[in-house]
């Protein structure tokens, strides 16, 4: 199991009273259509949230959004307590060295090894290489892909592809991680293998995040399991307890319709939330 | 979400640039009635304002682009190892061609000048006109056209495919400007190769006209390589490279404006590669003759 330096968080981390994200009536469109429409929510230090909605409803939109790799048409966006907004690229570059992106399909560079992608940040700081390879090698073994270290993305598998991207996302230890669907498109029993490593990441590191979903199980994984270190494995939580740092936020047709609890969401009355969750 | 964004990942880089929101636009009401009384499907009443926007819009995200690229070489980081790495695929990786193209130029046109100048006798002076004609027209443009075919695809499939797969995104979130890392060291190593391809280019044309005139047409090789280097004055060589100067920067821009706006997955890719291979042909060509005229307008020949 990695690592005592992966198990503490970040020097420089928020304050616990203040959130890490605030999206404050946030609305964005494409070509006249509108795909978000007056997002306002908050995420506290620690939490997780789980982004549900079907399809297409601007998920992946919304965590672009809090990555500054999309701009809003109003309202505002405060992500460590900067608005993001209002920021330069220029400024936004140095910013996200605090934020950890997973892509939907890993987005890793196809020309580069495992090592040279997981690195890329360390690269461009012009870390020494003996400091690459000690970091690299220890948030490899995080994922348990450390035999990987000199393929090519193109020799890796769909479900080694998205763990590399979760290393190449935390070898800096961010203050904030963002999953955009992790688990689109694999398998389920590879699904799970990606929800234990995301459930390591929250329980291990306790790193606030955003995780994008359609795949209600994974959600529902994700409430129900915690990371046991001895074990080195995922395990349920006793019967009728839940996660309490993991909450849901439910986009439908441009809007937010859900923002609570697990508890709260599998109450719901909503007839959409209902019709989802069945 | 596969939706691709309102504006280009540029305008996400620039909060400068003006957008231009389609509602903005007042509607042409010209309704092309004439397509359809002739049985021809109407086109949508937007569509000449549409066009227009997109036009503006693309000429707009090129300009700003390219200022941003050149901006980048002032300030650090600079990508020095990316540099080199472009240079050796543009520099060293074109030289086949543009040595064939060179050489096989330069023997044609002393092969087509020699009859048209024997009958005004005149042959003598074939080495002066594939000179000339190389040094001040032949090579550049033809030598930027084959790197144009080469490059400006490879740059447009490279860049839009890292697009389409999000890796551009994921360059952005991890922290480095794709405009800095990716564009600026291919304008500036198309730029230099493109100089020196050129060179090489005149050179072995010049050679190739030689090649012809000696053995093929049987003329005096001294006097081939006399008129050739007689002839030429200042004016002729620096226009000759000044060219490269500016269709190396065509060729860069385009590729990777077209690679980096590219949209609609892998389709998409092989649209960007194609687009780029004809915008920057036929702006090569097009601004030829801007320069040449120009040229031609300063120093009298």
């Amino acid at each position: 199991m990695a690592t005592a330096e992966l198990t503490h968080p970040a020097p420089g981390s928020e304050d616990p009273s203040q959130p890490v994200v605030v999206f404050d009536d946030v609305s964005i469109s494409f070509d006249g259509n509108d795909v978000l429409e007056r997002i306002s929510f908050k995420v506290m230090p620690g939490e997780s949230r789980i982004i549900l909605g079907p399809a297409g409803v601007g998920k992946s939109v919304l965590l672009k959004l809090t990555n500054g790799l999309m701009m809003p048409d109003s309202g505002q966006i405060f992500v460590f307590g900067q608005e993001i907004n209002t920021m330069r690229e220029e400024d936004l570059f140095a910013f996200r060295d605090r934020i950890g992106m997973v892509f939907q399909e890993g987005a890793l560079f196809d020309s580069m090894t495992v090592r040279d992608n997981v690195a890329y940040r360390l690269i461009e700081e012009h870390a020494s290489a003996q400091d690459i390879d000690r970091r690299v090698r220890e948030v490899l073994r995080f994922v348990e892909l450390e035999q990987t270290i000199d393929k090519f993305p193109s020799q890796l598998s769909g479900g080694q592809r998205r763990r590399v991207a979760i290393a190449r996302a935390i070898i800096n230890k961010p203050d904030l991680l963002l999953y955009d669907s992790p688990t689109g498109g694999l398998d389920p029993i590879t699904s799970t293998t990606i929800i234990e490593l995301v459930v390591k990441q929250r329980d291990v590191s306790h790193t606030t995040s955003l995780l994008v979903t359609h795949r209600l199980q994974d959600a529902f994984t994700m409430a129900t399991h915690r990371f046991d270190q001895e074990q080195n494995k995922m395990l349920p939580l006793p019967k009728g307890e839940l996660d309490p740092q993991t909450s849901f936020l439910m986009l439908h047709d441009r809007k937010l319709v859900f923002d609570g609890t697990t508890e709260e969401l599998v109450h719901s009355t909503d007839p959409f939330i209902k019709d989802y969750l069945e | 979400m596969d939706r691709e964004p309102r504006d280009s990942i540029l305008c996400a880089a620039l909060p400068g640039a003006i957008r231009l929101p389609s509602m903005c636009y007042s509607r042409l009401e010209s309704r092309f009635s004439l397509c359809a009384s002739n049985g021809f499907a109407p086109m949508p009443e937007n569509r000449v304002d549409e066009v227009a926007k997109q036009s503006v819009l693309a000429v707009q995200n090129y300009a700003l682009l390219s200022g941003r690229a050149i901006g980048t070489f002032l300030q650090k980081p600079r990508y020095l190892a990316d540099f080199i790495t472009q240079a050796d695929s543009i520099g060293v990786g074109s030289l086949p061609i543009v040595l064939l193209t060179g050489f096989f130029t330069g023997g044609v046109l002393a092969l087509q000048s020699a009859s048209t100048l024997a009958q005004f006798g005149a042959a003598a002076i074939t080495g002066q006109l594939v000179s000339f004609s190389m040094i001040k027209e032949l090579g550049p443009v033809l030598t930027s056209l084959m790197v144009s075919g080469r490059n400006a695809s490879g740059m447009a499939s490279e860049l839009g495919s890292m697009r389409v797969t999000e890796q551009l995104d994921a360059m952005r979130a991890l922290g480095t400007d794709p405009v800095r890392k990716l564009v600026g060291p291919r304008i500036l190593a198309t730029i230099f190769m493109l100089f020196f391809l050129t060179i090489v280019s005149d050179a072995v044309g010049t050679l190739g006209g030689a090649m012809v005139s000696i053995f093929m047409l049987g003329q005096d090789g001294s006097q081939y390589f006399h008129t050739a280097y007689q002839s030429l004055q200042f004016a002729d060589i620096f226009q000759g490279l000044v060219k490269p100067i500016f269709f190396g920067f065509i060729i860069a821009t385009i590729g990777c404006y077209y690679g980096m706006n590219t949209k609609g997955g892998t389709q998409g890719v092989g649209r960007s590669t194609t687009q780029a291979v004809v915008v920057s042909s036929v702006l090569i060509i097009a601004s030829d003759f801007v320069l040449s005229k120009l040229m031609i307008g300063i120093f009298g020949r």
